[in-house]
Protein backbone atom coordinates (compact mmCIF):
# COMPACT_ATOMS: atom_id res chain seq x y z
CA UNK A 1 0.00 0.00 0.00
CA UNK A 2 1.37 3.25 -1.37
CA UNK A 3 1.13 6.59 1.05
CA UNK A 4 0.92 8.74 -2.46
CA UNK A 5 -1.40 11.47 -2.15
CA UNK A 6 -3.33 9.76 1.23
CA UNK A 7 -2.19 12.21 3.81
CA UNK A 8 -1.62 15.71 3.84
CA UNK A 9 0.49 18.43 5.98
CA UNK A 10 -2.28 21.06 6.93
CA UNK A 11 -1.03 23.14 9.85
CA UNK A 12 2.84 24.16 10.98
CA UNK A 13 4.44 26.00 13.79
CA UNK A 14 7.84 26.52 14.52
CA UNK A 15 7.88 28.13 17.87
CA UNK A 16 9.18 31.44 18.13
CA UNK A 17 11.72 31.61 21.28
CA UNK A 18 15.41 30.47 21.07
CA UNK A 19 15.57 30.95 24.56
CA UNK A 20 13.34 29.85 27.72
CA UNK A 21 14.32 29.97 31.00
CA UNK A 22 10.88 30.23 32.40
CA UNK A 23 8.91 27.52 30.36
CA UNK A 24 9.02 23.65 30.85
CA UNK A 25 9.60 21.39 28.12
CA UNK A 26 5.81 20.14 28.06
CA UNK A 27 4.61 23.87 27.98
CA UNK A 28 6.67 24.42 25.07
CA UNK A 29 4.88 20.66 23.13
CA UNK A 30 2.06 22.09 24.06
CA UNK A 31 2.43 26.00 22.95
CA UNK A 32 3.50 24.06 19.71
CA UNK A 33 0.57 21.76 19.15
CA UNK A 34 -1.38 24.94 19.96
CA UNK A 35 0.28 27.01 16.80
CA UNK A 36 0.21 23.70 14.70
CA UNK A 37 -3.51 23.35 15.27
CA UNK A 38 -4.45 27.04 14.75
CA UNK A 39 -2.30 26.86 11.51
CA UNK A 40 -4.25 24.42 10.36
CA UNK A 41 -7.60 25.74 11.78
CA UNK A 42 -8.39 22.51 14.01
CA UNK A 43 -8.59 21.86 17.66
CA UNK A 44 -7.19 19.78 20.38
CA UNK A 45 -10.10 17.53 20.45
CA UNK A 46 -9.89 17.28 16.51
CA UNK A 47 -6.47 15.34 17.18
CA UNK A 48 -6.86 11.28 17.04
CA UNK A 49 -3.01 10.54 16.57
CA UNK A 50 -0.47 11.80 18.32
CA UNK A 51 3.42 11.84 18.00
CA UNK A 52 6.72 12.67 19.97
CA UNK A 53 10.32 11.38 20.40
CA UNK A 54 12.27 10.95 23.24
CA UNK A 55 12.54 15.04 23.80
CA UNK A 56 9.00 14.79 25.45
CA UNK A 57 9.20 14.78 29.28
CA UNK A 58 8.02 11.86 31.28
CA UNK A 59 6.26 9.01 30.03
CA UNK A 60 6.66 10.30 26.64
CA UNK A 61 3.11 10.40 24.68
CA UNK A 62 1.48 9.05 27.78
CA UNK A 63 2.58 12.22 29.68
CA UNK A 64 2.19 14.96 27.09
CA UNK A 65 -1.24 13.62 25.77
CA UNK A 66 -2.38 13.94 29.68
CA UNK A 67 -0.59 17.40 30.19
CA UNK A 68 -2.09 18.91 26.76
CA UNK A 69 -5.86 17.20 27.46
CA UNK A 70 -6.07 14.97 24.16
CA UNK A 71 -9.16 13.76 24.52
CA UNK A 72 -9.54 11.46 21.46
CA UNK A 73 -6.23 9.90 20.91
CA UNK A 74 -6.66 6.66 19.68
CA UNK A 75 -2.73 6.29 18.21
CA UNK A 76 -0.06 6.63 19.90
CA UNK A 77 4.00 6.24 18.25
CA UNK A 78 7.24 7.52 20.07
CA UNK A 79 9.26 6.00 17.72
CA UNK A 80 12.86 7.64 18.57
CA UNK A 81 15.77 8.14 15.47
CA UNK A 82 17.12 11.20 17.47
CA UNK A 83 16.67 14.00 15.10
CA UNK A 84 15.24 12.65 12.13
CA UNK A 85 12.56 11.41 14.19
CA UNK A 86 9.95 13.82 13.71
CA UNK A 87 10.00 12.88 9.92
CA UNK A 88 9.67 9.20 10.85
CA UNK A 89 6.56 10.41 12.49
CA UNK A 90 5.57 11.91 9.33
CA UNK A 91 5.82 8.97 7.64
CA UNK A 92 4.01 7.06 10.14
CA UNK A 93 1.22 9.15 10.40
CA UNK A 94 0.30 8.91 6.78
CA UNK A 95 0.36 5.14 6.91
CA UNK A 96 -1.83 5.41 10.14
CA UNK A 97 -4.29 7.84 7.93
CA UNK A 98 -3.71 5.85 4.64
CA UNK A 99 -5.40 3.07 6.71
CA UNK A 100 -8.15 4.38 7.98
CA UNK A 101 -7.34 4.66 11.33
CA UNK A 102 -6.58 8.04 12.08
CA UNK A 103 -7.81 10.99 11.13
CA UNK A 104 -5.74 14.48 12.55
CA UNK A 105 -2.39 13.64 13.34
CA UNK A 106 -0.27 15.97 15.94
CA UNK A 107 3.65 15.61 15.86
CA UNK A 108 5.49 17.65 18.27
CA UNK A 109 9.24 18.34 19.46
CA UNK A 110 10.49 20.79 22.36
CA UNK A 111 13.53 21.46 24.35
CA UNK A 112 15.17 23.71 26.77
CA UNK A 113 19.32 22.70 26.22
CA UNK A 114 20.28 26.11 26.87
CA UNK A 115 18.60 25.53 30.41
CA UNK A 116 19.44 22.12 31.25
CA UNK A 117 16.52 20.92 29.77
CA UNK A 118 18.47 18.93 26.90
CA UNK A 119 19.26 15.11 26.49
CA UNK A 120 22.58 14.31 26.38
CA UNK A 121 24.14 13.75 22.55
CA UNK A 122 23.33 10.29 20.76
CA UNK A 123 27.21 8.88 20.67
CA UNK A 124 28.61 10.62 23.57
CA UNK A 125 27.96 10.44 27.63
CA UNK A 126 30.75 10.04 29.71
CA UNK A 127 30.07 6.46 30.63
CA UNK A 128 29.06 6.02 34.62
CA UNK A 129 31.41 3.95 36.76
CA UNK A 130 29.93 0.63 37.16
CA UNK A 131 29.24 -1.25 40.15
CA UNK A 132 30.17 -5.03 39.05
CA UNK A 133 28.46 -5.74 35.86
CA UNK A 134 25.72 -3.44 33.95
CA UNK A 135 22.95 -4.58 31.01
CA UNK A 136 22.73 -0.88 29.22
CA UNK A 137 23.50 -0.04 25.40
CA UNK A 138 25.65 -3.43 23.88
CA UNK A 139 28.36 -0.80 22.89
CA UNK A 140 28.65 1.23 25.65
CA UNK A 141 31.71 -0.07 26.84
CA UNK A 142 33.34 0.19 23.51
CA UNK A 143 32.03 3.24 22.61
CA UNK A 144 31.16 5.97 24.79
CA UNK A 145 34.60 6.03 27.39
CA UNK A 146 36.28 7.41 24.36
CA UNK A 147 34.96 10.68 24.64
CA UNK A 148 32.44 11.29 20.93
CA UNK A 149 30.45 13.78 20.89
CA UNK A 150 28.48 14.60 17.66
CA UNK A 151 31.56 17.34 16.67
CA UNK A 152 34.27 14.96 16.39
CA UNK A 153 31.85 12.06 15.30
CA UNK A 154 30.63 14.02 12.47
CA UNK A 155 34.20 15.38 12.16
CA UNK A 156 35.94 11.83 11.96
CA UNK A 157 33.14 11.94 8.68
CA UNK A 158 34.30 14.74 7.41
CA UNK A 159 37.98 13.90 7.48
CA UNK A 160 37.61 10.82 5.31
CA UNK A 161 35.21 12.15 2.88
CA UNK A 162 38.13 14.96 2.19
CA UNK A 163 40.78 12.03 2.10
CA UNK A 164 38.42 9.75 -0.79
CA UNK A 165 37.02 12.72 -2.61
CA UNK A 166 39.19 15.94 -2.21
CA UNK A 167 36.31 17.81 -0.45
CA UNK A 168 37.42 20.91 1.04
CA UNK A 169 36.91 22.71 4.43
CA UNK A 170 36.43 26.33 1.51
CA UNK A 171 33.75 23.85 -0.37
CA UNK A 172 32.19 23.01 3.44
CA UNK A 173 32.11 26.52 4.08
CA UNK A 174 29.56 27.29 1.11
CA UNK A 175 27.02 25.39 3.12
CA UNK A 176 27.09 27.60 6.39
CA UNK A 177 26.80 30.64 4.07
CA UNK A 178 23.97 29.68 1.77
CA UNK A 179 22.38 29.09 5.32
CA UNK A 180 23.89 32.44 6.73
CA UNK A 181 22.12 34.07 3.28
CA UNK A 182 18.74 32.78 4.22
CA UNK A 183 18.80 33.41 8.10
CA UNK A 184 19.51 37.46 7.85
CA UNK A 185 15.47 38.13 6.40
CA UNK A 186 14.73 35.59 9.26
CA UNK A 187 13.14 37.74 12.38
CA UNK A 188 13.53 34.98 14.50
CA UNK A 189 16.85 33.60 13.83
CA UNK A 190 19.61 32.96 16.57
CA UNK A 191 22.37 33.85 13.71
CA UNK A 192 21.14 36.51 11.53
CA UNK A 193 24.85 37.89 10.08
CA UNK A 194 25.85 36.67 6.56
CA UNK A 195 29.13 35.46 6.96
CA UNK A 196 31.65 34.56 3.90
CA UNK A 197 33.72 31.53 3.41
CA UNK A 198 36.69 32.83 4.47
CA UNK A 199 35.10 33.58 8.62
CA UNK A 200 33.74 29.73 8.36
CA UNK A 201 37.25 28.42 7.67
CA UNK A 202 38.62 31.09 9.80
CA UNK A 203 36.22 30.26 13.08
CA UNK A 204 37.74 28.40 16.13
CA UNK A 205 38.45 24.74 14.74
CA UNK A 206 36.35 22.66 17.19
CA UNK A 207 36.89 18.70 16.00
CA UNK A 208 39.13 18.40 12.95
CA UNK A 209 38.06 19.48 10.37
CA UNK A 210 34.72 21.09 11.89
CA UNK A 211 35.35 24.82 12.30
CA UNK A 212 32.68 26.67 14.92
CA UNK A 213 30.84 27.49 11.77
CA UNK A 214 30.92 24.17 10.68
CA UNK A 215 28.20 23.44 13.54
CA UNK A 216 24.79 23.99 13.92
CA UNK A 217 23.04 26.59 16.74
CA UNK A 218 22.17 25.50 20.36
CA UNK A 219 18.68 26.62 21.02
CA UNK A 220 16.02 26.00 22.76
CA UNK A 221 12.14 25.97 21.48
CA UNK A 222 9.77 23.81 19.87
CA UNK A 223 8.07 23.01 16.73
CA UNK A 224 4.96 21.12 15.65
CA UNK A 225 3.17 19.40 12.91
CA UNK A 226 -0.42 18.62 11.67
CA UNK A 227 -1.09 15.55 9.22
CA UNK A 228 -4.50 14.70 7.98
CA UNK A 229 -6.81 12.85 5.78
CA UNK A 230 -7.56 14.36 2.22
CA UNK A 231 -11.28 14.78 3.86
CA UNK A 232 -10.01 16.87 6.55
CA UNK A 233 -7.87 18.52 4.40
CA UNK A 234 -10.49 19.70 2.13
CA UNK A 235 -12.87 20.78 4.68
CA UNK A 236 -10.33 23.47 5.82
CA UNK A 237 -9.07 26.54 4.24
CA UNK A 238 -5.51 26.38 4.38
CA UNK A 239 -3.09 25.60 0.77
CA UNK A 240 -2.95 21.70 0.48
CA UNK A 241 0.59 20.13 0.86
CA UNK A 242 0.02 16.60 -0.54
CA UNK A 243 2.63 13.76 0.65
CA UNK A 244 3.74 11.97 -2.23
CA UNK A 245 6.25 9.54 -0.59
CA UNK A 246 8.35 8.60 2.17
CA UNK A 247 10.76 6.38 3.42
CA UNK A 248 13.59 5.42 6.12
CA UNK A 249 16.61 3.49 6.98
CA UNK A 250 19.08 2.96 9.62
CA UNK A 251 22.82 3.20 9.07
CA UNK A 252 25.00 1.13 11.71
CA UNK A 253 28.75 0.17 11.93
CA UNK A 254 27.11 -3.77 11.61
CA UNK A 255 30.34 -5.59 13.26
CA UNK A 256 32.75 -3.14 11.74
CA UNK A 257 33.09 -5.00 8.51
CA UNK A 258 33.60 -2.38 5.84
CA UNK A 259 33.26 0.57 7.88
CA UNK A 260 32.39 3.35 5.06
CA UNK A 261 31.69 6.85 6.89
CA UNK A 262 31.29 9.01 3.60
CA UNK A 263 27.72 7.92 3.17
CA UNK A 264 24.62 7.97 5.22
CA UNK A 265 21.40 5.99 5.48
CA UNK A 266 20.27 8.62 2.63
CA UNK A 267 21.18 6.04 0.28
CA UNK A 268 18.39 4.03 1.33
CA UNK A 269 15.88 6.39 2.63
CA UNK A 270 15.96 8.48 -0.45
CA UNK A 271 15.34 5.88 -3.39
CA UNK A 272 12.49 4.48 -2.36
CA UNK A 273 10.69 7.71 -1.20
CA UNK A 274 11.54 8.96 -4.94
CA UNK A 275 9.81 6.10 -6.46
CA UNK A 276 7.04 6.26 -4.18
CA UNK A 277 6.41 9.92 -5.48
CA UNK A 278 7.25 9.47 -9.01
CA UNK A 279 9.80 11.97 -9.17
CA UNK A 280 13.32 12.17 -9.22
CA UNK A 281 16.04 14.91 -7.08
CA UNK A 282 16.49 17.09 -9.82
CA UNK A 283 12.41 17.67 -9.90
CA UNK A 284 12.47 19.23 -6.39
CA UNK A 285 12.34 23.31 -6.63
CA UNK A 286 13.24 23.30 -3.47
CA UNK A 287 15.25 21.25 0.22
CA UNK A 288 15.30 21.22 3.61
CA UNK A 289 18.65 19.20 4.20
CA UNK A 290 19.35 17.88 8.14
CA UNK A 291 22.35 20.44 8.83
CA UNK A 292 23.77 19.38 12.19
CA UNK A 293 27.22 20.24 10.49
CA UNK A 294 27.92 21.62 7.23
CA UNK A 295 29.48 17.85 6.28
CA UNK A 296 25.84 16.58 7.04
CA UNK A 297 24.28 18.56 4.57
CA UNK A 298 26.90 17.64 1.58
CA UNK A 299 27.22 13.82 2.55
CA UNK A 300 23.03 13.65 2.47
CA UNK A 301 22.77 15.90 -0.88
CA UNK A 302 25.38 13.26 -2.59
CA UNK A 303 23.35 9.98 -1.18
CA UNK A 304 20.02 11.76 -2.16
CA UNK A 305 21.25 11.95 -6.09
CA UNK A 306 21.44 15.62 -6.43
CA UNK A 307 25.02 15.10 -7.27
CA UNK A 308 27.03 12.06 -8.16
CA UNK A 309 29.30 11.12 -5.05
CA UNK A 310 32.09 12.71 -4.12
CA UNK A 311 30.88 15.58 -5.60
CA UNK A 312 28.93 17.31 -3.31
CA UNK A 313 31.78 19.94 -2.74
CA UNK A 314 31.54 21.16 -6.42
CA UNK A 315 28.18 20.95 -6.02
CA UNK A 316 27.72 23.24 -2.96
CA UNK A 317 29.79 25.62 -3.90
CA UNK A 318 29.25 29.47 -5.27
CA UNK A 319 25.94 29.78 -3.80
CA UNK A 320 24.34 26.98 -5.55
CA UNK A 321 22.45 26.36 -2.73
CA UNK A 322 21.01 29.95 -1.99
CA UNK A 323 17.51 30.97 -3.21
CA UNK A 324 17.58 32.89 -5.96
CA UNK A 325 21.16 32.27 -7.11
CA UNK A 326 21.58 28.48 -7.22
CA UNK A 327 19.91 25.85 -8.73
CA UNK A 328 19.03 24.15 -5.41
CA UNK A 329 17.67 26.47 -2.49
CA UNK A 330 18.21 24.95 0.42
CA UNK A 331 17.23 25.56 4.13
CA UNK A 332 15.46 28.66 3.37
CA UNK A 333 14.61 29.67 7.23
CA UNK A 334 18.31 29.42 7.81
CA UNK A 335 18.04 25.91 8.93
CA UNK A 336 19.88 24.26 12.17
CA UNK A 337 23.31 26.38 11.01
CA UNK A 338 21.76 29.24 11.49
CA UNK A 339 17.91 30.13 12.59
CA UNK A 340 17.20 26.94 15.07
CA UNK A 341 17.66 23.53 16.15
CA UNK A 342 15.24 23.02 19.40
CA UNK A 343 16.87 20.37 22.12
CA UNK A 344 19.77 19.40 20.00
CA UNK A 345 16.85 17.84 17.05
CA UNK A 346 16.44 19.71 13.69
CA UNK A 347 13.88 17.38 12.27
CA UNK A 348 10.84 18.97 12.69
CA UNK A 349 12.05 22.62 11.71
CA UNK A 350 12.66 21.00 7.57
CA UNK A 351 9.41 19.67 7.32
CA UNK A 352 8.26 23.54 8.79
CA UNK A 353 9.95 25.58 6.70
CA UNK A 354 9.25 22.90 2.83
CA UNK A 355 5.41 23.41 3.84
CA UNK A 356 6.19 27.21 4.28
CA UNK A 357 7.87 26.98 0.51
CA UNK A 358 5.12 24.89 -0.38
CA UNK A 359 2.64 27.43 0.73
CA UNK A 360 4.16 29.75 -0.76
CA UNK A 361 5.16 31.38 2.96
CA UNK A 362 8.29 31.38 3.39
CA UNK A 363 9.62 35.28 3.34
CA UNK A 364 9.52 37.05 -0.01
CA UNK A 365 13.09 37.35 -0.06
CA UNK A 366 14.25 33.53 0.07
CA UNK A 367 10.63 32.04 -1.02
CA UNK A 368 10.83 30.06 -4.30
CA UNK A 369 9.22 31.33 -7.73
CA UNK A 370 5.86 28.74 -7.99
CA UNK A 371 7.79 26.20 -5.40
CA UNK A 372 5.39 23.43 -6.28
CA UNK A 373 7.30 20.03 -5.47
CA UNK A 374 9.92 20.08 -2.43
CA UNK A 375 11.64 17.34 -0.11
CA UNK A 376 12.50 17.35 3.57
CA UNK A 377 15.33 15.45 4.83
CA UNK A 378 16.13 13.92 8.64
CA UNK A 379 19.05 12.74 10.03
CA UNK A 380 19.01 11.40 14.01
CA UNK A 381 22.03 10.54 15.96
CA UNK A 382 25.30 10.23 14.17
CA UNK A 383 26.52 9.81 11.08
CA UNK A 384 30.10 8.84 12.61
CA UNK A 385 28.57 6.15 14.79
CA UNK A 386 24.97 4.93 14.10
CA UNK A 387 21.91 7.01 12.69
CA UNK A 388 18.68 6.82 11.12
CA UNK A 389 17.62 8.76 8.03
CA UNK A 390 13.81 9.61 6.91
CA UNK A 391 13.07 11.38 3.41
CA UNK A 392 9.74 12.72 2.66
CA UNK A 393 8.39 14.61 -0.86
CA UNK A 394 5.90 16.74 -0.75
CA UNK A 395 3.89 18.56 -3.22
CA UNK A 396 1.40 21.51 -3.48
CA UNK A 397 -1.63 20.43 -4.50
CA UNK A 398 -3.44 23.32 -7.13
CA UNK B 1 56.08 19.34 17.02
CA UNK B 2 53.30 19.64 19.79
CA UNK B 3 52.78 17.78 22.81
CA UNK B 4 51.87 14.00 22.67
CA UNK B 5 47.67 13.83 23.60
CA UNK B 6 46.96 11.82 26.49
CA UNK B 7 42.95 11.44 27.86
CA UNK B 8 41.89 10.46 31.13
CA UNK B 9 38.99 8.09 29.81
CA UNK B 10 36.18 6.72 32.50
CA UNK B 11 35.60 3.21 33.85
CA UNK B 12 33.72 1.14 30.56
CA UNK B 13 30.45 -0.24 31.22
CA UNK B 14 31.22 -4.11 31.45
CA UNK B 15 28.15 -6.53 30.96
CA UNK B 16 28.13 -10.41 31.32
CA UNK B 17 28.53 -11.00 27.77
CA UNK B 18 31.81 -8.98 28.14
CA UNK B 19 33.66 -9.78 30.87
CA UNK B 20 35.92 -11.94 29.42
CA UNK B 21 37.24 -9.06 26.79
CA UNK B 22 38.41 -6.99 30.36
CA UNK B 23 39.60 -9.64 32.20
CA UNK B 24 41.78 -9.96 28.99
CA UNK B 25 42.84 -6.68 29.35
CA UNK B 26 43.32 -6.05 32.41
CA UNK B 27 46.47 -8.76 31.51
CA UNK B 28 47.67 -6.83 28.82
CA UNK B 29 45.90 -9.51 26.07
CA UNK B 30 43.64 -7.93 23.54
CA UNK B 31 40.71 -10.06 22.33
CA UNK B 32 38.46 -9.98 19.76
CA UNK B 33 35.32 -12.00 18.74
CA UNK B 34 35.52 -14.43 15.77
CA UNK B 35 32.84 -16.59 14.61
CA UNK B 36 33.55 -20.18 13.71
CA UNK B 37 30.12 -20.73 11.72
CA UNK B 38 30.98 -18.02 8.66
CA UNK B 39 34.70 -17.56 10.20
CA UNK B 40 34.15 -13.42 10.33
CA UNK B 41 35.54 -11.48 12.90
CA UNK B 42 33.63 -8.64 14.12
CA UNK B 43 33.32 -5.69 16.46
CA UNK B 44 32.36 -4.31 18.88
CA UNK B 45 32.30 -8.10 20.83
CA UNK B 46 29.13 -10.34 20.84
CA UNK B 47 28.11 -13.11 21.99
CA UNK B 48 25.67 -13.57 18.45
CA UNK B 49 27.48 -13.09 15.01
CA UNK B 50 26.16 -9.95 14.07
CA UNK B 51 26.73 -11.37 10.34
CA UNK B 52 25.57 -15.21 10.01
CA UNK B 53 23.47 -15.13 13.58
CA UNK B 54 24.92 -18.15 15.09
CA UNK B 55 25.89 -18.48 18.56
CA UNK B 56 29.30 -20.13 17.99
CA UNK B 57 31.63 -17.14 18.84
CA UNK B 58 34.89 -17.42 20.26
CA UNK B 59 37.22 -15.24 21.92
CA UNK B 60 40.33 -15.18 19.63
CA UNK B 61 43.72 -13.11 21.01
CA UNK B 62 44.91 -10.87 18.49
CA UNK B 63 47.98 -8.64 18.27
CA UNK B 64 45.88 -5.09 17.68
CA UNK B 65 47.47 -4.30 15.00
CA UNK B 66 45.85 -2.13 11.91
CA UNK B 67 46.02 1.37 10.25
CA UNK B 68 43.52 4.56 10.87
CA UNK B 69 40.26 4.41 9.21
CA UNK B 70 39.75 8.12 10.15
CA UNK B 71 40.13 10.46 13.16
CA UNK B 72 39.39 13.67 14.47
CA UNK B 73 41.00 15.97 16.99
CA UNK B 74 38.99 17.38 19.90
CA UNK B 75 40.06 20.99 20.60
CA UNK B 76 37.40 22.36 22.64
CA UNK B 77 38.42 19.36 25.63
CA UNK B 78 39.18 21.26 29.00
CA UNK B 79 42.03 18.88 29.87
CA UNK B 80 43.44 19.64 26.21
CA UNK B 81 43.36 18.13 22.92
CA UNK B 82 42.27 14.27 22.05
CA UNK B 83 41.62 12.03 19.04
CA UNK B 84 38.67 9.67 18.31
CA UNK B 85 39.18 7.28 15.26
CA UNK B 86 38.08 4.15 13.74
CA UNK B 87 41.30 1.87 13.26
CA UNK B 88 40.70 -1.10 10.80
CA UNK B 89 42.18 -4.18 12.10
CA UNK B 90 44.24 -6.67 10.26
CA UNK B 91 41.83 -9.29 11.00
CA UNK B 92 39.16 -7.17 9.27
CA UNK B 93 36.35 -5.05 11.38
CA UNK B 94 36.93 -1.31 12.54
CA UNK B 95 36.33 0.23 16.12
CA UNK B 96 36.26 2.94 18.07
CA UNK B 97 39.13 4.33 20.05
CA UNK B 98 41.52 6.97 20.98
CA UNK B 99 44.96 7.69 19.52
CA UNK B 100 47.69 8.63 22.42
CA UNK B 101 51.56 9.20 22.28
CA UNK B 102 51.29 11.27 19.41
CA UNK B 103 50.43 14.82 18.79
CA UNK B 104 47.31 16.46 17.78
CA UNK B 105 49.37 17.10 13.97
CA UNK B 106 50.83 14.00 13.55
CA UNK B 107 48.06 11.51 12.48
CA UNK B 108 47.52 10.51 9.18
CA UNK B 109 44.69 8.10 7.58
CA UNK B 110 46.58 5.34 7.01
CA UNK B 111 48.73 5.03 9.16
CA UNK B 112 49.69 2.29 11.01
CA UNK B 113 48.88 1.66 14.67
CA UNK B 114 49.17 -0.72 17.45
CA UNK B 115 47.14 -1.82 20.50
CA UNK B 116 48.05 -0.10 23.59
CA UNK B 117 45.79 -0.46 27.59
CA UNK B 118 45.01 2.58 29.29
CA UNK B 119 44.24 2.45 33.00
CA UNK B 120 40.56 3.84 33.37
CA UNK B 121 39.14 5.75 36.35
CA UNK B 122 38.10 2.91 38.05
CA UNK B 123 37.68 0.42 35.82
CA UNK B 124 39.72 -2.08 33.79
CA UNK B 125 41.90 -0.99 30.87
CA UNK B 126 40.62 -0.33 27.72
CA UNK B 127 42.28 -0.47 24.30
CA UNK B 128 43.44 2.86 22.72
CA UNK B 129 46.08 3.11 20.05
CA UNK B 130 49.84 4.83 19.55
CA UNK B 131 51.97 4.83 16.13
CA UNK B 132 52.98 1.16 15.47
Amino acid sequence: MSIKGKAYVMGAFEHPTRDAPDKTTAQLHTESAKGALADAGLSFDDVDAYFCAGDAPGFGAMSMVDYMGLKNVRHMDTTETGGSSYLVHLNHACQAIAAGKVNVALITLAGRPRHGGGRPGAPGGGGRPPVGLTDGAPEAGFENIYGGSTHNTYGMCAMRHMHDYGTTSEQLAWIKVAASNHAQWNEHAFLKDVVTVEQVVNSRMIADPLHLLDCCVVTDGGGAVIVTSPEVARSLNRPKVKVLGAAEAPKMPLGGRNLDLTYCGAVWSGPPAFAEAGVTPQDMKYASIYDSFTITVLMTLEDLGFCAKGEGGRFVSDGNLISGVGKLPFNTDGGGLCNNHPTNRGGITKIIETVRQLRGEAHPKVQVPNCDLALAHGTGGSLGVRHAAATVIMEREA
Amino acid sequence: MSDVMTRAIPAPAVTVETKPFFDAAAEGRFLIKRCTACGEAHWYPRAMCPYCHSDQTVWEESPGEGVIYTYSVMHRAPTGPYAIGYVTLNEGPAMMTNFVDVAPDGLKIGMKVKVKFQPTEGGPPVPVFAPA
